[in-house]
Parts: structure tokens; sequence; C-alpha cells
């Protein structure tokens, strides 16, 4: 329980203290530490994305490793590459068929806006189709920009924030960066 | 480069090679109209030539829409590339038709690969393949109008977003019904209503 929600009191109380919260605060604390995913990888971002789901990064740290290719079973649906108008339809219908509650994150650029791509072929941002939670901008995202964006989600997820959010650009002046753990107070300020 | 290929269609073909040119081994030979499938068959079958593999196919739109007539004669060149896989030369063979009605004929019978490239070909620039099998669009959906590769078609033209439509997967089988997967719409609204717009503005053109 890091991450005390503002709702939250520990109440002190000897050997055995006890804590109140509301029920929302604390069904979304589970939620957000527990997201089964739906990859909907069209194009070259999905490399990023593997490379984000496996070891190196191990998105596992943030309770979200569990993939499911079923969109019953999934939470997320991360929309990974460029959507065209023909693969709108089928992309609309997976998002239909996941149970609520359901986010979508908008992986890249393409997926966020079309990209580059400004032709007959491609949808200018999954937004004209279904709802977006958090919209990751690169071409393609590192995967720190994929984890903050995770993290993003998650942040939203505790506060119940169903606005469409972008993540921004969080670089940090390297010389005033000393060591890895003030970069990380750093990002938690942010 | 020896030039067999060429050698051989202008003698077969006459004057119905209408031009050819070679260089660096990149032969090429413009075909009339009246004896493409004719020609194509010849490069296929011909002992000294024998291109049995087919590399490629495809379009390129000639005409300049800003000083051309649309319908003008000879405005889509298709080009078909073969290869012979045990002689080890390739061929470019081209013919013209008209932009009023572009017609050529399908040589889907010669190299069995024409069919879907064929179908890309009439997709994107909307030649007709004439006895072609199956003349469908093969990447483009059903619903959309016009034919994007022309150069009269605005470069940034985005057409409405369609509806899902059942049963496009029929040749699936098992999976055209979603039996067992009923829909969670909810409270979201259906944003592929074809009356909402997908505001872009008009691009200027940077010919211009």
């Amino acid at each position: 329980m890091a991450d005390v929600n503002l709702e939250t009191r520990v109440m002190g109380g000897g050997d055995s203290g006890f804590v109140t919260t509301k029920f929302e605060a604390l069904l979304n604390w589970a939620r957000k530490y527990s997201l089964f995913q739906y990859p909907f990888a069209t194009a070259c971002c999905g490399m990023e994305f593997f490379s984000t789901a496996s070891p190196r990064y191990d998105i596992a740290r943030f309770g979200a490793e569990a993939p499911r290719f079923s969109p019953r079973q999934a939470d997320v649906l991360w929309v990974v590459g460029t959507i065209s108008h023909r693969q709108a339809p089928a992309l609309k219908r997976i998002y239909d068929q996941m149970t609520e509650p359901k986010w979508v994150i908008a992986f890249g650029t393409c997926a966020s806006c079309g990209g580059f791509y400004d032709n007959y072929a491609t949808v200018p941002g999954i937004d004209k189709l279904i709802p977006v939670d958090v919209m990751i901008p690169g071409c393609p995202p590192r995967p720190e920009a994929v984890l903050d964006g995770l993290m993003l989600l998650q942040d939203k997820i505790g506060r119940g924030d169903r606005t469409p959010a972008v993540l921004k650009n969080t670089e940090l002046p390297a010389d005033k960066v000393r060591s890895l753990e003030q970069l990380h107070q750093l990002r938690l300020k942010r | 480069m020896s030039k067999i290929i060429l050698d051989r269609l202008v003698e077969k073909f006459g004057a119905d090679v209408r031009e050819t040119s070679s260089f660096r081994g990149d032969d090429v030979a413009l075909i009339a109209l009246s004896r493409w499938r004719e020609a194509a068959e010849f490069v296929k079958s011909d002992p000294r030539c024998q291109c049995d593999y087919f590399v490629d196919l495809s379009v390129v739109d000639l005409c300049d829409p800003r000083t051309d007539d649309l319908d003008m004669e000879d405005r889509f060149e298709v080009y078909v590339i073969a290869y012979s896989v045990t002689k080890k030369h390739r061929v470019r063979l081209k013919t013209r038709t008209s932009g009023e009605d572009p017609r050529v004929p399908t040589l889907s019978a010669v190299w069995k690969g024409a069919n879907w490239l064929e179908r890309e070909a009439f997709d994107m620039y909307g030649v007709r393949f004439d006895g072609h099998p199956d003349l469908r669009r093969i990447l483009m959906y059903e619903e959309f109008q016009g034919f994007p590769l022309r150069k009269e078609y605005p470069a940034n033209k985005a057409q409405p977003l369609v509806a899902y439509r059942e049963g496009t997967f029929d040749r699936l089988g098992p999976f055209l019904t979603d039996e067992g997967m009923p829909l969670n719409r909810g409270p979201s609204v259906d944003l592929l209503d074809p009356a909402l717009p997908l505001d872009r503005a008009p691009r200027s053109d940077p010919n211009d």
C-alpha cells in the first residue's frame, strides 16, 4: 500500500491497527495493479511493445504482465500501430467485445493521431473510433515512455479519471541529475 | 547483357513492339495493347526466353491532371516484370491503355501470380482486366469511392469510416458468428456514425 489514497486513513491502535477507505478507492487500487492487456499490434510499434513486455524492461513490475488474446478477458486495449480505414471496424468490434471496466492506450503517434499519414488509407487517430485514455506519442515510443504511459493510466485509474490524456515529454536537465536515485525522485515529483 | 528476349520479341511481333530499351540489363519492351496477352505467353513459353517466374505487375498513371485530359489516350501504363529461373534473365513488358475506358487483357491465365496483383492494380487505378476470374477490390473496402492512386485523387482525401460488416470473414466458417461474444457497448457513443466528420482541413498543394 505504498501510494495511500487520500481517502484512506490508517488508524493507529496498538498491535492491531485498522484502515478505513472508500470501497471505490479500494477497488480502483486493486484494478490498477492487475491490468490484463490485449495487444492490438498492427505495425512497427509492435516491436517496441514486445521490447517493453520482455524481461529487460519487464512490464510485470507494474502488474500488467498478463496478455490476453481474448477481448473478454482483457482490461486494457493497447492499440499498437497504424490503423487503416479497412481495419477500423475490426478494432471497434474488439473494443465492444471487451468487458467493463476497460481502458484504451494509443501506443505511438500513428494510433494517437495518424502520424505522418495524411491520406486515403489511415484513420487519423483511434479516438475517431473508440474512447482513448492515454496517448503515448513517439515513432515508436521508447519502452521508458511506454512504462510512463502505463503509470499514467494507473494513476488515472486510481483517481477514477476517464478524460483522455497525452503523455508529456519528461526530459530532465542532464547536468542537474547526479544519480539514478535523484532521477527517480524527480520523476516521482513530476 | 544480351538482349535475347527483346530480339525475340521484335522478331516475333515486329512493329507491335512499339519501343524497346535496354539499360544495364534492364530490358523493357512496350507492347501494343492488342497483343499484350500473346506477348506474355511468348516470353513465358519461348525456349530462348523461358520467363517462368512472375515478379510484379502494376500501373503507372502517366497523366498530369493540371495539363492533360483525364480521358487521354495511353494514360495508364500497365507493366509486368518476368524472370527466368533457368536463363537468369528478366524483362519488363509494358502496355498502355486509355484514361476513358482503361481495359487490359488479364495475364492471370499465363502466370497465376498475376491474379491478386491485377486486383490490386484495379483497386488502386481502376484499370479493368478483361477475363479476370475475380476482379474485386483487394486492399480497400467495398464502400470506398474512386481509385486512390490515380493522379486526380487528392493526396489527403479521406473517406467516411465504415461500419463493421457481418459475414466479412465468411470463408473462415466457424468464426462467422459472434456466438458467446456479446458486445459491451456501454455508455460510449457510436463514433462510427457516418455523420461524424473526420475534421481534417484541406491541405494546400505544394505544387501550386
